[in-house]
């Protein structure tokens, strides 16, 4: 497949984006959460600090988010997981507001009543959970959606390689195949599902092969490569956006922090990170970038800075929004009613 | 004489869970992360070390196929204890639950018997949101089949999951994160106390007088017990003799002991974290509704809980949605505003 240098560069960038945004978010999530003042005896404090409860980051994960959106425009449908902010960086969801979300705010995505598990923004559609395997039926929906409403647009279910042994993974997988409906599958395998190692829970070496028991191809992307995602994520969404239906598509990929911070990983081996990042993905495209004479040193220090200021910016903006009124928690349970307008078909 | 031994609640759980194991080989665990990580929340700490992977066994997120798994052993004669980390993630395998593990006794005519335990964590405040937070005991104790305990220290922690693990029928067991004694998370030191390090049990249905009073009863479980105490410990300062009961277990559920203290009491303050509607609260309200004629109320029956909403993200908003000791002490000055204008005239 032929990969333009705007595709390239944009997946480049945005995985610098990516990276810093999490690198930044695990440094200000310490914030508070440590010794002397939290609780006497605490080594950590998870509920303290700025941004308080689970923190899943995805460093290391971004060839996954960027080698599949790439591919997707606003109306195409993602749906990501508990560790979302790479998918929802990629799909274009406005930094500012979905910082001012895991702040707590009243400028978040939910007025700071979802949290980082918890991300809608509609305008691009986009949305996560925090229930593993719960990516994939909503998914449908809105392939199914698109199929009654006569549209080209696809959706994307990202979901882990735990989630494969998930119900919700089999039954999403015969319905789509079942209706062809234009949905991506994407497994991302970290090889962990917190501490429980993929040959611990799963029947099969890779996910991919389970396709063909729904009948719709599946693909399998060796290497945590941007590229090489791109790649296979193209002939997917075209698939699907031409009316062929699903597939399945498993990209083996690499966690560089634990499940969540704080995490004390007493499960992995002590060197695997540092392992995983003497091949890390973002320097790979580069050289790549660099080596076809598509990106000088000059342009990927301005791409690089260009890409930090947004995420400087965000949690700027994130820190200068305030607070919600206590008694905002009972808004929002219901949807208000409007007089339905839509013109009826 | 020795000092008491004190525990956390989550070392309690696990020694509890241990003494059973060398006692009884039918017993055994399965779990996310209950082996090498030793649960998430520290329920199976040292127990894989001391049994191996064959009696603490990993599982993968396939929680209808493992939940379900244990209904069938334990009906063949095992007694599997199932952890499932947080218990907002039953919604992915509940038909197992109120289908089968709750009903096959029943519907057996009593030839089938289920001695199965299922632990999972619950409440909140610490920001992890609307599918990491809930309490749903009353969920639970609604569908008929299952008992629900829920401890608020160490001490019953232990005796209660003997009884559970003896018991042969299914028992939920449901431990609040917030008193589980982690290194880091907050939690009200009052529920780490002296536990016997013999085996002992505590049977279901007996509620526990944690404190005497004459002027009001605050009925209350788990975590909301050690609010409850601080809260009653405040109004003592102000005259205001509050007796605190802990229910223990919702089901069975110790009605005579609610009645004796509000015959006492005549004023009743239900403090709860589930939420407000048809629940916990509600049926409390309803056993002194339905007892009227033997006691005489000094005034309405008063209610804490989460006033129907999910739970909130944000810090102001979720502190705001969860009683919190403040909130117990101005109910409780609000249930006995009568007696202490009788006392100042």
């Amino acid at each position: 497949m032929q990969i333009g240098k705007e595709k390239l560069l944009w997946m480049y960038q945005t995985m610098v984006e990516i990276r810093y945004y999490e690198e930044t978010m695990a440094a200000v999530y310490m914030e508070g959460k440590l010794p002397p003042n939290i609780q006497k005896g605490l080594a950590f404090d998870i509920g303290g600090g700025p941004v308080p409860g689970e923190m899943h980051l995805a460093a290391g994960q971004e060839p996954v988010a960027v080698g599949v959106c790439a591919h997707l425009c606003d109306h195409d449908t993602v749906v990501g997981t508990h560790r979302p902010h790479h998918f929802a960086i990629a799909k274009g969801v406005p930094l500012g507001p979905m910082t001012a979300e895991m702040f707590g705010k009243v400028g978040g995505l939910g007025k700071g009543k979802g949290g980082h598990m918890h991300l809608f923004d509609p305008a691009h559609n986009f949305s996560c959970s925090g229930i593993v395997g719960a990516s994939m039926p909503i998914a449908c929906g809105a392939a199914l959606a698109a199929k009654k409403m006569g549209k080209d647009y696809v959706a994307v279910a990202f979901f882990g390689e735990g989630a494969a042994n998930q119900g919700s993974f089999h039954e999403s997988l015969n319905l789509a195949a079942l209706w062809n409906l234009p949905v991506v599958f994407v497994c991302e395998d970290n090889q962990w599902a917190i501490s429980v190692p993929k040959n611990k829970a799963t029947s099969v070496p890779s996910v991919a092969v389970r396709a063909a028991g729904y009948g719709m191809p599946g693909v399998h992307v060796e290497h945590n490569d941007a590229v090489a995602v791109f790649e296979a994520a193209g002939p997917a969404i075209a698939r699907a956006r031409s009316g062929q239906g699903p597939t399945l598509i498993e990209v083996k990929t690499d966690r560089y922090f634990g499940h969540f911070q704080g995490d004390p990983e007493s499960y992995r081996p002590k060197d695997e990170v540092a392992t995983l990042r003497t091949k890390d993905p973002i320097g790979l495209l580069a050289q790549l970038l660099k080596a076809h004479h598509m990106m000088s040193d000059q342009e990927q220090a301005a791409l690089t800075a260009q890409a930090h200021q947004k995420v400087i910016g965000a949690f700027e903006f994130a820190r200068a929004s305030a607070y919600p009124q206590a008694q905002d928690a009972l808004a929002d349970v219901f949807a208000r009613n409007h007089a339905d307008t839509r013109e009826l078909v | 004489m020795s000092t008491p031994r004190i525990l956390t609640m989550a070392q309690a759980i696990s020694e509890g869970i241990a003494q059973e194991m060398s006692r009884d080989s039918a017993v055994f665990v399965m779990g996310e992360d209950v082996g090498s990580y030793g649960g998430i929340f520290g329920a199976t700490g040292g127990l894989l070390d001391k049994f191996g992977p064959e009696r603490i066994m990993d599982t993968p997120i396939s929680e209808t196929a493992f939940i379900g798994a244990a209904t069938g052993a334990a009906a063949a004669g095992m007694r599997p204890i199932v952890e499932l980390m947080f218990v907002d993630f039953f919604g992915v395998c509940m038909d197992q639950i109120y289908n089968h593990l709750a009903k096959n006794t029943y519907m057996s005519g009593g030839a089938v018997k289920l001695p199965v335990v299922l632990t999972t964590a619950i409440g909140g405040g610490y920001s992890d949101a609307a599918q990491h937070s809930q309490c749903l005991y009353g969920t639970f104790a609604h569908m008929p089949g299952i008992k629900v305990v829920v401890p608020s220290n160490a001490y019953d922690a232990k005796g209660l999951m003997i009884t559970a693990i003896r018991d042969d029928n299914p028992v939920m067991f449901m431990y609040h994160k917030g008193i589980m004694g982690l290194p880091w998370m907050a939690y009200l030191e009052g529920s780490s106390n002296a536990v016997p390090q013999e085996a002992y049990t505590i049977p279901f249905g007996q509620a526990k007088v944690m404190q005497e009073g004459s002027d009001l009863t605050i009925v209350s479980i788990s975590q909301m017990v050690q609010k409850a105490m601080l809260a009653a410990h405040e109004l003592q300062g102000q005259s205001i003799h509050a007796e605190v009961l802990d229910l223990r277990t919702l089901v069975p559920l110790d009605t005579q002991e609610i009645l004796k203290s509000v015959r006492k009491t005549g004023r009743l303050l239900i403090a709860d974290e589930d939420y407000l509607g048809f629940g916990l609260s509600g049926e409390i309200a309803a056993l002194i509704a339905e007892n009227l004629d033997s006691i005489v109320l000094k005034a309405p029956v008063m209610r804490l809980a989460v006033p129907n909403v999910p739970i909130p993200y944000s810090r102001p908003l979720e502190q705001f949605v969860i009683p919190q000791v403040h909130s117990i002490v101005q109910a409780a000055q609000a249930l006995t505003v009568g007696k202490m204008a009788q006392a100042r005239t």
